[in-house]
């Protein structure tokens, strides 16, 4: 995993703003497995937080709906990676997200009611811009293995629809 | 004689009490009827976050049934508001088309997935 690939998500993942890491070291098919599913772990946990904090029936819906969708996706991935024997290699990339997610747990946590729910659901709007740009630009492209790319193919359709959900979501928050 | 008329009618009014939330259940196009529609099922799948393109040949009174096999939780949500129902992973639901016209519709859950339907 290239360190400049790793740094541009952690960078995004705070920032969300800017391009995705292009050309440089492409990463192998165990570390877009463990990016992949380090990205659906991280907005489960998210979800969790929100689950705890929040009051808002469309926030706590939303969040239960990312709850189900990401295990669902991460079971597949998992499947799959033990059909293919492939062991999902941890890198700088997953390690910067979940730094960056740790961070915006302990931000999100200080706040509550109607500060909490917006805050969360902007950073859902943010967190899935990012993450289906790097699957878009980065992780699908690089992928060589057909089944790990369909199921990237799928994840994105998938977060393209979380994003989308939460961009409504936010408009009901505001 | 007189009596049998009055347990005859004890009994009906007692079946309709039964069959009362069945008969809700049918007249709602938001659940799957009790009882099977009048006019053909046409299907459509559900799959890799995508609604397949609607069939042909849909007419008012036939009935459509969404097939999801994916294992996420979607919806089938009328743009125009004429019906909305959820469509747990693995499972089938129906609604009974009774218009003519085009109609769309789209998933709440994930509002990139999106479907028209035809009745002519």
């Amino acid at each position: 995993m290239s360190r400049r690939l790793g740094m541009a998500m952690a960078v995004l993942s705070m920032s969300t703003v800017g391009l995705f890491a292009q050309g440089g070291d492409k990463p192998t098919d165990p570390q877009i497995a463990h990016i992949a599913y380090t990205a659906g772990t991280l907005d489960v946990l998210a979800a969790q937080q929100a689950l705890k904090m929040s009051k808002n029936k469309d926030v706590r819906a939303f969040a239960e709906q990312m709850v189900g969708d990401h295990e669902a996706v991460n079971k597949m991935a998992l499947d799959l990676c033990k059909k293919l024997n492939v062991t999902p290699a941890d890198n700088d990339t997953s390690k910067g997200l979940a730094k960056a997610a740790e961070a915006k747990r302990a931000e999100l946590a200080k706040l509550d009611g109607a500060a909490f729910d917006k805050a969360y659901i902007a950073n859902e709007v943010a967190y899935h811009k990012t993450v289906n740009g790097a699957l878009e630009t980065v992780l699908i492209p690089s992928a060589t293995n057909a089944e790990l790319k369909s199921l990237l193919q799928t994840g994105l359709k998938l977060f393209q629809g979380h994003q989308q959900h939460a961009e409504h979501a936010a408009m009901s928050v505001k | 004689m007189a009596r049998v008329p009055t347990r005859w009618a004890a009994r009906i009014l007692l079946g309709c009490a039964l069959l009362a939330p069945f008969t809700l259940v049918a007249a709602d196009q938001g659940k799957t009827p009790a009882k099977p529609a009048a006019g053909r099922v046409f299907q459509i799948t559900v799959d890799k976050v995508s609604f397949e393109d609607a069939p042909t040949g849909i007419k008012p009174g036939d009935t459509i049934e969404w097939v999801n096999k994916d294992i996420f939780e979607h919806t089938s949500t009328s743009r125009t508001g004429l019906w909305d129902v959820t469509i747990p992973a693995g499972k089938k639901v129906r609604v009974v088309m009774k218009k003519i016209g085009t109609f769309e519709y789209y998933c709440k859950l994930h509002p990139n997935m999106t479907g028209t339907i035809v009745v002519r």
